[in-house]
């Protein structure tokens, strides 16, 4: 289902390829934005090449989230994946990079040293959906309670599922 | 004693005795105007160390929009920035008409033009207002929302409520404008350059304010690239990045209007680039309140507007695509889109994934505030408390867009 359109990236990002063609699987069929599915182990190669290309980087990393396709209809390679968005806010270039994962192991490096943006929105991504960014340095949640149980955006956790607090006050890692 | 009521660790400050002496700012503070907790690490007033807890205002609104209606999601969207809700409704709807590549017809989009400019100008007058507040400049605090009070005036004609008003809908928007409404607008804004002026002879060339604000929390062009920034913020670096011209939505392209620039990347450019941007704000507006487009302000398309009521209660037809949009929703196609408006932060983003569904299956907001915040600590440190409150005024932090 995954198809390379190698001029569309040749066209688009010149010199990807020539660094990270063994990790570059396709590009996501269901969307009109430059997705490109990626290796997970192939982020920390493809990261650090988009933000220092020569004269025309990506200057932001404007987002990253996690999916779960778990009821998905359709047959996804794995259950979950993780996005990452980079632009060049000037030139308004975006790409978007998806890894996925498996789901016993959802894994994939941390970028927090390359991009320093990317440390909140591993953490909430870790928090909303229990992605590990391996090497992260201070992987806890980041919006629920740290007493919570589960990955709230999980497809498998109820909507109308409630926790009970369990401790009013905690002083962990302070 | 340095406890966290929602028991969140803060990164790591480590947990021996310090030098340092430690303070909470908030969660519950006037000059957060939300609630997020700053932890300082100070030594006599000077910032050594800063941790930041977010997550008080979580509502998990991503999950809420998997399990409700594509067109009850707008709702959900008004509590994202509060401020200016109207922006964020747009910024929705755009991307459910890109999911279902429609086009809104040009009165809609003329409207929903004029709504987003209206709530940029409350969201910067609210921002430098409560800025000042925090400051001790009570005056023009009185003075800027007397004008907003007068906007939402115009918004509770529009929709009937004022903060959350939930005014458009996938494919257009939830009425038209009332009769003598532009006229109202006109006579509203007529005051509002004064206003501004005004609020610019008390403070920009204020010796207090200037000392409170130039050189406070800086942050260099580079840093704010890496770290995210867009809106306002951004553009107080001097990178004039701005979605409404980089890459034009509705009629943006065709107006006259300025990008506004400021250099230095403190709290003062900040303020220098929120009035500015009112002025330009102005100036689309005075253009987009002539020669309103005629015609419906809904896309003639039965499976994703509601029908006209004359047609539900006199035709067969009308009735069935009533019944059936009330009951199964809009159904867009298969797919994966991202759509990104200006809002008044700086980027509101939505990725959404649909699978044909009555509900989006993942609705995620790239929300401009958590990018920003992000980057607090490291524009305070070195500096002090007093600074730290003039600086968080300026980043214009709306909790509930920050935590969704």
């Amino acid at each position: 289902m995954l198809e390379i359109d190698i001029n569309w990236i040749d066209s688009k990002y010149p010199g990807l390829l020539a660094v990270a063609k063994e990790f570059i699987l396709g590009q996501e069929p269901m969307s009109p934005e430059p997705v490109i599915i990626l290796k997970s182990e192939g982020i920390r190669v493809v990261v650090p090449f988009l933000i220092s290309s020569g004269e025309r980087p990506m200057t932001t990393m404007v987002d990253l989230f996690a999916f779960d396709y778990l009821k998905s209809k359709l047959d996804m390679p794995e259950r979950f994946a993780v996005v990452y968005q980079f632009a060049n806010l000037m030139e308004n270039r975006r790409i978007f990079l998806k890894v996925y994962l498996d789901e016993d192991k959802p894994e994939v490096d941390s970028i927090h040293d390359l991009v320093r943006a990317a440390n909140w929105f591993e953490r909430e991504a870790w928090d909303l959906y229990g992605v590990v960014f391996r090497g992260h340095p201070n992987l806890v949640r980041i919006l629920c309670h740290q007493d919570f149980e589960g990955h709230p955006l999980r497809k498998d956790y109820p909507a109308n599922q409630f926790q009970r607090l369990k401790s009013s006050t905690s002083s962990q890692g302070l | 004693m340095l406890e966290s009521s929602t028991g969140k660790a803060l990164e790591s400050i480590a947990p021996t005795p310090s030098k340092y002496m430690r303070l909470n700012l908030g969660p519950s503070h006037p000059a957060t105007h939300g609630t997020l907790r700053i932890f300082v690490e100070l030594e006599g007033e000077l910032i050594r160390g800063m941790k930041l807890e977010i997550g008080y205002l979580h509502r998990c609104f991503e999950k809420m929009a998997e399990t409700h209606p594509w067109n009850q999601v707008i709702p959900f969207t008004d509590r994202l920035n509060y401020v200016s809700a109207m922006m964020n409704n747009v910024g929705y709807v755009m991307a459910v008409e890109k999911l279902l590549g429609i086009e809104v017809t040009k009165r809609c989009q003329r409207i929903r033009l004029i709504m987003c400019e209206l709530s940029r100008i409350v969201d910067h007058l609210v921002c430098i207002g409560t800025n000042a507040v925090d400051v001790g400049a009570l005056t023009c605090f009185w003075y800027f929302f007397r004008e907003r009070e007068n906007i939402y005036d115009l918004f509770e004609a529009v929709c009937g409520a004022r903060l959350t008003t939930a005014f458009t809908r996938v494919g257009g928007l939830y009425k038209d404008i009332p009769d003598g409404w532009v006229e109202w607008c006109g006579r509203v804004l007529e005051n509002l350059p004064r206003t501004i002026d005004d609020v610019d002879g008390l403070l920009t060339n204020n010796r207090i304010w200037i000392d409170r604000t130039r050189g406070v929390a800086p942050i260099s062009p580079e840093l704010a690239l890496e770290y995210g920034f867009t809106g306002p913020c951004l553009r107080a670096t001097g990178i004039a990045y701005d979605i409404r011209r980089v890459n034009p939505y509705y009629e943006y392209g065709n107006f006259e209007w300025d990008v506004v620039t400021e250099t230095g990347g403190d709290t003062y450019a900040r303020y220098l680039v929120r009035m500015q941007e009112m002025r330009q704000s102005l100036r689309i507006l005075k253009q987009a309140l002539k020669d309103i487009p005629e015609g419906s302000v809904n896309v003639d398309d039965w499976s994703i507007t509601l029908p006209p009521k004359e047609d539900v209660y006199n035709s067969i037809e009308g009735l069935m695509a009533h019944f059936k949009l009330i009951m199964h929703g809009i159904r867009p196609p298969m797919g994966e889109v991202y759509s990104a408006t200006e809002a008044a932060n700086g980027e509101l983003g939505f990725y959404i994934r649909s699978e044909e569904e009555g509900a989006p299956f993942r609705c995620r907001v790239r929300p401009p505030c958590f990018a920003i915040y992000q980057a607090f600590p490291e524009m305070l440190m070195g500096q002090t408390v007093s600074d730290a409150v003039a600086a968080l005024g300026s980043l214009n932090i709306v909790a509930g867009e920050l935590d969704r």
